[in-house]
């Protein structure tokens, strides 16, 4: 086994308010992996996103990422912990598009190379040529050619996730990190997002954390699922998934692939079950996005 | 009629309520016969205006100078103030209730202390409109930047962005409508603070003309005054509307649907 890039051991969180997020999370990532975390609603998958990207300090436990501490127990949250005293690029999209309004899609999708070093020392100089021509390349990937002058407003909420994506991506992260970035589009538009985030990931290999209650979209875009129990989350159960690269919807129709979403329905159905006071107030939001075909 | 766009319709009917309403004036004032030392006509009016222009004319100046003057110190400090309690939560919980304190004090009130510090004249004027201009903006660019969404700011601190990088990249654009819509609201209130204190201790300016002016029953030049204040506040509330939307012009994107595009 190569060395993990992504570490957490026997982490906990509790927040504020009481509320235990994650009891003893172990979880490891190796280099250049994809990784998907699915589980029941508001069991701590985005909380362990938040914990990797330095955004967050655990309770107890340590985050390690590429060999360095992101954030120990007591120690404060430093809040460029990533950034600053490693040289690990990381790169963050949510389901929420969040562009900057008074920039075009071309200037939101810079702002990792206005930022980020070695990007950030050169801005002055090569914001107009190279650094353009990069974000106008990944827009064309993506299907947004001709779009770096539009304004977010001007753009559908698909094409904004699209654009998110690249603003992810621009500086070549070596860790991406995903909080159910296709959760609020449509299901045609989400199939196509599977395949070119596919394709990027392929070219870039970047180490990959994807949060989401899809089933098929973890089982599409993932090498392993780790699935999580309902709050306090830990991780139960980690699946390999083993199709082929590049995957295509024919794969996701297969038997194999049918059978894996369905198991993985099945367990966390199981985990939901055993009568918690918070399934039923969760209910009519838990059953509609894990409603995967079963 | 239908070849007139709805836009052009709009102004027509605008200027054309502006000028029934002079016209009403003038009418009822003829009807009834009152007395221009109550109601003076508008003809009146505009006439002591074209006599006097020489005269109005420095002290119109004097009024702009001074409410310009106290408005620009005004939105400098609340914007320097704002900054400094919208981005940092624990000083916008100690400020907070000093702010609405001061706030509450009526700016009438102050205008015989600046005359007991500075003497009658100017500095008294400027003194006021700032005063009473700074509070809406640091409002504002304190909600604007404390109402910064998690996720934007996010994005950016894993990238490894300092505080700095984030107040500059995304707090303060984002603030900008804030403050624009107190700029709106700070200009007129710089006007009532300059003519306040040129009517209580000044020798110059618009609001000293009219409280000389009632003095001696000049009641047409009172009014002469009142209509070159509301012509001033106009323009300098429509100077900064034009620079509201040249600037913040993506947080007014209903204006501009018409070119959504759609995937």
């Amino acid at each position: 086994m190569t060395e993990p890039f992504i570490e957490l051991s026997n982490v906990t969180l509790q927040y504020g308010g009481g509320t235990l997020a994650l009891a003893q999370t172990d979880l490891s990532i190796p280099q250049g992996d994809f990784v998907a975390l699915v589980g029941p609603s508001g069991c701590g998958k985005s909380t362990i996103l938040k914990l990797v990207a330095g955004l967050l300090k655990p309770s107890s436990g340590g985050v390690v990422v590429a060999k360095r501490e992101v954030a120990m127990a007591g120690t404060a949250p430093s809040a460029a912990a990533v950034g600053a005293k490693s040289p690990v690029r990381v790169g963050l999209a949510f389901q929420n598009p969040t562009m900057l309004p008074w920039l075009t899609i071309r200037e939101n999708v810079m702002i990792p190379l206005k930022i980020v070093e070695p990007f950030r020392q050169d801005w002055a100089r090569k914001r107009k040529g190279e650094y353009a021509e990069r974000a106008d390349a990944l827009l064309a990937q993506v299907g947004l050619k001709g779009f770096g002058d539009k304004r977010p407003w001007q753009l559908s909420g698909g094409m904004l996730q699209r654009a998110s994506l690249c603003r992810a991506l621009v500086h070549e992260p070596q860790l991406l990190l995903l909080d159910e970035p296709f959760g609020a589009l449509d299901q045609f538009t989400r199939e196509e997002l599977w395949g070119i985030l596919q394709t990027l990931w392929m070219k870039q290999r970047p180490t990959v954390l994807l949060v989401t209650h899809d089933l098929r979209e973890s089982a599409f875009l993932a090498n392993r699922i780790a699935v999580m129990s309902a709050r306090p989350g830990r991780i139960l159960e980690e699946r390999a998934v083993p199709f082929d690269r590049p995957r295509t919807l024919e794969t996701s129709y297969s038997p194999e692939f049918a059978t894996l979403v369905q198991q993985l329905r099945m367990r966390i159905a199981h985990v939901r079950a055993p009568g918690d006071d918070d399934a039923t107030s969760l209910a009519p939001s838990a059953n509609g996005p894990l409603g995967a075909p079963a | 009629m239908t070849a007139l766009s709805p836009q052009f319709r709009q102004r027509l009917l605008s200027c054309a309520a502006l000028v029934s309403f002079f016209l009403l004036w003038e009418v009822a004032c003829l009807a009834t016969g009152v007395s221009d030392l109550i109601l003076p006509r508008p003809s009146q009016i505009a006439q002591v205006l074209w006599t006097k222009w020489p005269l109005l004319w420095p002290h119109t100046v004097q009024t702009l100078q001074t409410t310009l003057t106290g408005f620009a110190l005004g939105v400098g400090i609340g914007i320097v103030i704002g900054v400094i309690i919208g981005s940092s939560k624990l000083a916008y919980d100690v400020a907070y209730p000093l702010l609405v304190g001061f706030s509450s004090i009526p700016k009438v009130a102050v205008v015989p202390i600046f005359v007991v510090w500075f003497g009658a004249g100017t500095v008294p004027a400027v003194l006021t409109s700032m005063v009473i201009s700074i509070f809406p903006v640091v409002v504002n660019v304190a909600t604007g930047l404390a109402t910064t969404e998690p996720e934007l700011e996010d994005v950016l601190r894993v990238l490894g962005a300092k505080k700095r990088d984030i107040l500059w990249n995304v707090s303060l654009p984002r603030a900008l409508p804030y403050l624009f819509a107190s700029l709106k609201i700070a200009i007129t209130l710089a006007f009532v603070g300059t003519v306040l204190a040129e009517t209580v201790a000044a020798n110059k300016g618009i609001g000293n003309v009219m409280i000389i002016a009632s003095g001696n029953f000049d009641v047409p030049m009172v009014f002469a005054g009142l209509v070159i204040l509301a012509v001033m506040g106009v323009m300098l509330y429509a100077v900064s509307a034009l620079l509201e939307s040249r600037l913040t012009g993506w947080a007014q994107r209903k204006d501009a649907s018409s070119s959504v595009v759609m995937a």
